[in-house]
């Protein structure tokens, strides 16, 4: 039994396409966290789980029920929101209570429910006072347990942390990692920032112009990113995507950057190619993480290059190091130890078991 | 720094506190000339309304009256008594007040109601009707007169209280509609999708949630819908006569119908009269108005 399962959603606004055959699955306690860019149909696809939006096309399943045309009072969700959405002429106690006294639960099970949350949320001393008397933290804190006491199926949040400030932030969603730890209700996470979903999620879907560009752990987001979109929107900085064809000769392949007499060596044992294509003269990205060009030699068959460093970035732990290969700028992190000439060509090694490779016209992963 | 610096920033500083004190001064003057310029209207109509006949003809406009005398007010509320031709403003100004406070109540949750919908609960071309609701803020009173007269005499309530409510209620639509539209759409939609999630319908989102903060601009719409329809005489003089008239009716025919000699002391006193509830109501919801218009989105 999937907790949600989403199946060809399609949603326009007018004869705007927001989501395009959406496809999604979550079982039970995980943390999906629906990762773009803004106006990517991100928020639209969280409200369409919540009911709060109408589909063009497709379907939502929870606990395996079609609840494409159920209110979403009944659909055993609650959501927290980036404005925090508390209704300002109540009380903290009031606002958390609110949607039990809709649902006419006894008067006991509502007070078992607010002891409970609040004690587990801290905001015990916060009940009598009103909205507008809380700190950001303490208001967000409250949204969190508004949809607490509910004791939904599924938690959703809606990019909750951007009204935070930067430390806060780091706080709050260290918190809410927590309380998917002790409570492992099952997550929808929607957010822009990378770091929170890197950090969050158990799963993250990319998306992107209404269609989701990948959908799997952390780790195999960052490590093997579908396409450049991916690569490039994943990391900070991004993916390095150089330019350039590849070479075959007998059963070696090998790269050629564009502009470029060196060819980089695949490592056929360590990258998996995941279609059979014809290799010969085929224009690719190649893509390498920054942190994965290195300074010294650490693996042997780590690629050497003399390179022109243009540019460093100093901030503070690591710096950020612009190289020039070829007319294309590499970009490359070391720590901030590390003396680094300008305008003078060193030695770099890239490290050939991080690497990914897209096809140029199709921008996918080969 | 020189010591010649030192005195020449010394004599700018003694330049400008003489020049800053010179503006202040007639700063103030222009503002006390203004003020005295609408005051003095007021002025006059109180101290004229407390004189004798005698002691307006005799004396200037600004003369003080010679002893306190509320007979002009008396015969301006209650009239002198004696039966045909005797104007006075009492059953008037009831009339006025049971035209008011329906027309007022109604109009206004109507347009909080229609601000909600407009701004809440969004469907196809809402901005469509929105725009025709403001052109009603727009349509002179003249132009109405007619179409509404046919329609009061075809509803049966032309010549009455009940027809004038009715007129103001219409009139006051577009405005009300406007002023809580405006309201609401700064007001965050996610608080109307929480309180779906919870469970909250169509009007339980309104009485309970939004209703509770739109304290502010309720004070605006009733301030400003209360001033109008007390002070309106247009509608009032054409859609009703008699009995069933608005106190500024009756004021003006009050003012106009006075036999041989004009009394000025009576004729004060019923303006007074007139204006007192317009002014009762700035001054108890006044902070609110200004609070109001001015305040923007409700935080929180």
């Amino acid at each position: 039994m999937k907790t949600l399962k989403i199946e060809d959603l399609s949603k326009n606004f007018g004869s705007t396409e927001v989501l395009k055959k959406i496809n999604l699955e979550i079982d039970e306690g995980n943390f999906l966290v629906l990762l773009g860019p803004s106006g990517c149909g991100k928020s639209t696809l969280l409200n369409i789980i919540a009911g709060l939006e109408t589909i063009n096309e497709g379907n939502v399943y929870i606990d395996d029920y079609n609840v494409s045309k159920v209110e979403p009072k009944d659909r055993n969700i609650a959501m927290v929101f980036q404005s925090y959405a508390l209704y300002p002429s109540m009380n903290v106690k009031e606002n958390m209570v609110f949607g039990l006294k809709q649902a006419k639960t006894s008067k006991e099970k509502i007070e078992e429910q607010l002891k409970k949350v609040s004690t587990f949320l801290q905001v015990g001393e916060l009940l009598n006072r009103k909205p507008s008397q809380l700190s950001g933290g303490q208001r967000q804190r409250v949204a969190i347990g508004r949809a607490l006491v509910r004791e939904p199926r599924i938690f959703l949040f809606d990019e909750p942390l951007s009204n935070l400030d930067a430390k806060l932030r780091v706080e709050m969603r260290r918190e809410i990692k927590k309380l998917h730890q002790t409570l492992k209700t099952t997550v929808v996470y929607v957010t822009h920032d990378q770091t929170e979903a890197m950090s969050l999620g158990t799963k993250i879907a990319i998306m992107n112009h209404g269609v989701i560009q990948q959908n799997d752990t952390p780790e195999i987001i960052y490590n093997k990113p579908n396409n450049t979109f991916v690569a490039d929107f994943i990391g900070s900085p991004s993916m390095n995507l150089i330019k350039g064809n590849l070479v075959q000769n007998s059963n070696k392949i090998s790269f050629v950057a564009e502009g470029s007499d060196n060819s980089i060596q695949i490592p056929m044992n360590n990258y998996n190619f995941d279609k059979k294509i014809e290799f010969n003269n085929k224009e690719i990205y190649f893509g390498i993480r920054p942190e994965h060009i290195h300074f010294k030699k650490s693996n042997e068959n780590d690629f050497e290059i003399k390179l022109r460093a243009d540019l460093s970035e100093y901030i503070g732990h690591e710096q950020i190091v612009t190289f020039n290969y070829s007319n294309q700028e590499i970009l490359a992190k070391f720590a901030s130890t590390i003396k680094i000439q300008m305008n003078k060509e060193m030695s770099l090694y890239f490290d050939l078991s991080h690497i990914s490779l897209f096809d140029k016209s199709s921008k996918e992963r080969i | 720094m020189s010591v010649n610096a030192i005195a020449s920033y010394k004599q700018l500083e003694q330049q400008s506190k003489v020049k800053n004190l010179i503006l202040r001064w007639f700063l103030y003057f222009i503002l006390i000339l203004f003020a005295s310029y609408f005051i003095f209207p007021l002025y006059v109509m109180i101290v004229t309304s407390f004189k004798t006949m005698e002691e307006i003809r005799q004396g200037t406009l600004l003369t003080l009256p010679g002893e306190l005398n509320f007979k002009s007010w008396a015969v301006a509320w209650g009239g002198r008594g004696y039966g045909a031709g005797d104007t006075f403003l009492r059953p008037y100004f009831w009339n006025s007040i049971k035209m008011v406070v329906p027309a007022v109540v109604v109009s206004t949750f109507i347009g909080a109601m229609t601000g909600y919908v407009l701004t809440k609960w969004r469907f196809k071309g809402d901005s469509w009707i929105f725009l025709f609701l403001l052109f009603g803020c727009f349509i002179p009173f003249q132009a109405i007169l007619l179409p509404m007269a046919r329609t009061l005499g075809f509803l049966g309530i032309s010549n009455s209280i009940l027809g004038l409510v009715v007129v103001h209620i219409v009139y006051g639509i577009p405005f009300t509609t406007l002023f809580f539209r405006n309201y609401y759409v700064s007001i965050p939609n996610e608080l109307i999708k929480a309180a779906r999630i919870d469970g909250a319908g169509f009007f339980k989102i309104f009485f309970k949630i939004l209703l509770p903060i739109s304290a502010p601009i309720i004070v605006v719409t009733v301030i400003w819908q209360f001033t109008q329809i007390w002070n309106d005489f247009l509608f009032g003089a054409t859609f009703s006569f008699g009995k069933a008239a608005p106190i500024q009716v009756a004021l003006n025919n009050m003012v106009l119908s006075s036999t041989s000699v004009k009394e000025y002391n009576v004729d004060m006193a019923s303006a007074i009269i007139a204006g007192i509830p317009t002014l009762i109501v700035y001054v108890l919801a006044g902070k609110y108005f200004i609070r109001g218009l001015t305040s923007g989105a409700v935080k929180g």
